[in-house]
C-alpha cells in the first residue's frame, strides 16, 4: 500500500508541473492571443474589455490558481474559434483517439511479443535475422509515411480499405473496423519494432541467468523452461518499456490523425494550433498528460504486482 | 572402466559399482580446447572431489558430460551413467528430450550462488513441484506434498510456511538448502556440486556439507564435488581430481593424495593454504595464470609455473597420466625416486593423447 501511495504521491507532483507547463503555453508564446484573435479590426476598448473578461489583465500567479481550480472541477475554459466548452470539445473526441491508440499497443502487442521471443530463442537463425531486420527498419520508418504509402497500398491501387475517416464502433463495427486497420497499424509499427527489440534483448539476457541452467538441470522439457522460466522472467523488465511505448503511441497518434482525417485528440490538437485556440490547446495537451500519467501509473503498479521481489506492503 | 587404456582401473571396482563413469572425456569451443583427455568415476555413496583453479575446466568438464555446457561446445569421450536398476546410459550419445529425462531425474545439481540459481519470479514450492511433476509423475497435491517433505529432509524448520515464500524471502544458507532439496526432488543415483559452498558463509559452508554428505549417506547418492578449495574437498571426498588447464594432473584416494602429495601444482595448492596466524601479506601463491585454452604448450601445461621445471622434457613433451600403484596417478616427469614410473607409459609421451 505503501508503494501505492508513494506512485500516486509521485503523479500529484508531475500533475502539477504539467499544468505549469500547459498554463505557460499561453504566457510564453509570443504574441497576444486576444490581440492576434482581433486581427485588423483592432479596437483597444474591445480588446480591454475581452482582456478582462478573460482574466489575462490580472497578475499570472492568481491567473494559474484561477485557472487550476476550475480544471479540477472540469471546466478547461472556452475555445476560441468554436466558443463551446473546452471539456465539451475534449470528451467529444476521446472515443476515437481512444479507440486509435488501443488498436494501434495491441498491434504492436501482438507482434513484437511473439516475434522478440522467437528471435531471442532461435538467435543467429535466419528467422532471427529477419526480424532483427525488420524490425530496425520499423524503428527507422516516420509514421506519417508509412501511413501515407498504405492509403496509397490498400485505398489508392487496391481499393481494399477507405483510406480515411471514421465511424464510431458503437454505430458499425465493421465499418470501424475497416476504417480504423491503416491507422492502427501505422501507430503500432514503430512501437511494436522497438519492443520487438526489447523483448529479444531480455530473453536472451535471461537465456544466460544461472536459474535458467537450474531449470534445465532439473530436466524439464525445454517447452516448459522457456515458458516458465525464460518468457515469464523476461518480460518482467519490459512491462516498463511498454507503458513509455504506450506513451510513445499516443504522442504518435497526433500526426496519424492528421494524416488519415482521424477525428480525435490529435486532429483537434492540430487544429488548435493552426488557429492559436490557446484554452483549447491548453485543455487537449493536459488531458494527454493526464492519460499519459495514468498509463505510467498502471504500468509501475503492475509492475510491481507481477515482480514478487517488488513488495507492495513494504518500502518502495 | 579405466581411465586410460593399459594400466588397471585405479578404483578397481567392478563396472556395476560405479555411478557415474567418464571415460576420455574432452570439449572444445572453436579452437579452444578446454578439457583434454579427463576420466574419473565415482560410485554409490562416494564422493568424487574434483579440485582446480577458476579455468582449470573442472566445471566445464563435469557440465558438458551431462549436456549443461555451451550449446557450441564439441563433447567426445564416453560417459556412462548407471542407475540403480543396473541400466546403463550413454549420456553423450543421447540429445534433448532423452537427456533431459536423465538430468533431474537421476542427476541432481547444486550450483555456487543460490541467489542466482533460483528463479526469483517463482515460490520455492514451484521450484520444488516442477520435477517430481515432470519426472515422477507426480499429481500437484502429491508433488506438494513431497516438497514439503523434502524440505524437512534438507533441515528447514516450517517447511509449509517456506513453501509460499520467494528466494529473496529467505536467507543465503537457507537458499542453498532449497538447492539442495530440488537436487534431491527425485532421488538421483548422483548429485553434482559446482562449488555449493563458494559463496556462503564460512559456518553456513559447513552446514551445507553436513546437510549433504549426510543425506548422501542416508540416500546412498553418489556425489560429484566439484571447488577450488582443496580444504572443503579434502573434508568430503573419497577421492580427488587435481585439474589444471584442462589436464588431470594428479588423482589419488583422498587419504593418500594429503599424506602423499607429488604433482608440484598440488604441492602448491596445500602451501597457498592459508594458516592459522599467518598474515595476509605472507600468504603463498603460485605466480603466474593457466595456459590460453586456444594455445596449450606442447609440454607440460604447468611447465611456466612449475617450481621444479626440471628439464628441456617438461617444456617440449607432454607428461602422460603415470599409476604410481594403488590408484595414485601423476602427470609429471619427476615422479619420486622411490616409485618410478613405468616405462611404458613415459615413452609413449612424445606424442602425447594429442
Amino acid at each position: 500500500m505503501r508503494y501505492v501511495l508513494h506512485r500516486l504521491a509521485q503523479s500529484v507532483v508531475v500533475l502539477f508541473g504539467v499544468t505549469v507547463v500547459v498554463f505557460l503555453i499561453v504566457h510564453l508564446v509570443p504574441g497576444d492571443p486576444i490581440r492576434i484573435g482581433m486581427g485588423t479590426r483592432f479596437d483597444p476598448e474591445i480588446y480591454e474589455a475581452l482582456r478582462r473578461a478573460s482574466g489575462l489583465d490580472r497578475p499570472p500567479l492568481e491567473q494559474y490558481v484561477s485557472y487550476v481550480s476550475k480544471a479540477v472541477s472540469g471546466d478547461l475554459g472556452v475555445s476560441f474559434r468554436s466558443g463551446q466548452p473546452v471539456t465539451h470539445l475534449l470528451v467529444a473526441r476521446l472515443p476515437a483517439t481512444v479507440s486509435l491508440a488501443v488498436v494501434g499497443i495491441l498491434i504492436a502487442l501482438l507482434v513484437s511479443f511473439p516475434l522478440g521471443i522467437i528471435s531471442a530463442v532461435r538467435n543467429g537463425s535466419a528467422v532471427d535475422s529477419i526480424v532483427r531486420a525488420v524490425s530496425q527498419l520499423g524503428v527507422s520508418l516516420p509514421n506519417f509515411w508509412l501511413g501515407m504509402l498504405l492509403i496509397l497500398l490498400f485505398s489508392s491501387t487496391l481499393g481494399w480499405l477507405p483510406p480515411s475517416g471514421y465511424t464510431p464502433i458503437t454505430e458499425d463495427p465493421v465499418e470501424w473496423a475497416k476504417r480504423v486497420i491503416m491507422p492502427g497499424i501505422t501507430v503500432g509499427v514503430v512501437a511494436g519494432s522497438i519492443l520487438t527489440r526489447y523483448v529479444r534483448s531480455s530473453v536472451l539476457e535471461t537465456l544466460s541467468m544461472d536459474h535458467v541452467r537450474t531449470a534445465d538441470s532439473k530436466g524439464l522439457p525445454r517447452r516448459l523452461v522457456l515458458s516458465r522460466h525464460v518468457v515469464r522472467n523476461a518480460l518482467v523488465p519490459v512491462i516498463t518499456v511498454t507503458g513509455t511505448q504506450i506513451a510513445a503511441i499516443l504522442g504518435g497518434v497526433i500526426v496519424v490523425e492528421v494524416v488519415f482525417a482521424w477525428p480525435g485528440l490529435g486532429l483537434l490538437v492540430y487544429d488548435a494550433v493552426r488557429a492559436r485556440d490557446y484554452p483549447l490547446l491548453q485543455g487537449a495537451v493536459l488531458l494527454i498528460a493526464v492519460i499519459f500519467l495514468v498509463v505510467n501509473l498502471i504500468v509501475d503498479l503492475l509492475y510491481a504486482k507481477v515482480d514478487p521481489r517488488i513488495q507492495l506492503g513494504g518500502d518502495p | 572402466m579405466s581411465a586410460l587404456p593399459g594400466p588397471p582401473s585405479p578404483s578397481a571396482v567392478p563396472v556395476s559399482a560405479t555411478a557415474l563413469e567418464v571415460r576420455s572425456l574432452s570439449v572444445s569451443i572453436g579452437t579452444a580446447r578446454i578439457v583434454r583427455d579427463v576420466s574419473w568415476s565415482v560410485s554409490p555413496g562416494q564422493t568424487l572431489g574434483i579440485v582446480g583453479e577458476s579455468g582449470s575446466g573442472k566445471s566445464m568438464s563435469v557440465l558438458s558430460a551431462v549436456g549443461l555446457g555451451p550449446g557450441n561446445a564439441r563433447v567426445t569421450g564416453d560417459v556412462r551413467l548407471t542407475t540403480s536398476d543396473g541400466t546403463e546410459h550413454d549420456l553423450l550419445g543421447l540429445r534433448g528430450n532423452a537427456l533431459r529425462r536423465i538430468r533431474g531425474r537421476r542427476i541432481g545439481f547444486v550450483f555456487q550462488d543460490p541467489a542466482t540459481s533460483l528463479n526469483p519470479m517463482l515460490t520455492v514450492e514451484r521450484q520444488l513441484t516442477e520435477g517430481p511433476e515432470v519426472h515422477l509423475g507426480l499429481k500437484p497435491r502429491e508433488a506438494r506434498a513431497r516438497a514439503a517433505e523434502l524440505l524437512e529432509l534438507v533441515g528447514i524448520p516450517d517447511p509449509a510456511r517456506r513453501l509460499k515464500a520467494y528466494p529473496h524471502e529467505l536467507s543465503g544458507g537457507m537458499r542453498q538448502r532449497v538447492m539442495i532439496a530440488v537436487a534431491l526432488a527425485c532421488e538421483p543415483e548422483v548429485i553434482i556440486a559446482d562449488e555449493a559452498t563458494t559463496a556462503l558463509d564460512v559456518t553456513i559452508q559447513a552446514q551445507i556439507i553436513d546437510a549433504i554428505r549426510e543425506l548422501q549417506e542416508r540416500l546412498g547418492t553418489a556425489t560429484v564435488w566439484i571447488s577450488h578449495d582443496l580444504a572443503v574437498v579434502g573434508g568430503i571426498a573419497d577421492e580427488v581430481v587435481v585439474m589444471y588447464g584442462g589436464e588431470v594432473l594428479e588423482r589419488a584416494e583422498t587419504v593418500r593424495l594429503f599424506q602423499d602429495t607429488v604433482h608440484p601444482y598440488t604441492r602448491g595448492l596445500f602451501a597457498s593454504r592459508p594458516h592459522l596466524g599467518q598474515r595476509s601479506d605472507q600468504l603463498l601463491s603460485i605466480p603466474g595464470s593457466p595456459p590460453d585454452p586456444r594455445a596449450i604448450p606442447p609440454g607440460c601445461v604447468f611447465w611456466d609455473r612449475c617450481s621444479v621445471r626440471g628439464d628441456d622434457r617438461c617444456r617440449t613433451q607432454h607428461p602422460e597420466l603415470v599409476d604410481l600403484g594403488d590408484g595414485h596417478w601423476v602427470r609429471s616427469f619427476y615422479l619420486p625416486d622411490a616409485r618410478p614410473p613405468s616405462a611404458e607409459p613415459a615413452t609413449r609421451d612424445q606424442e602425447g593423447e594429442r
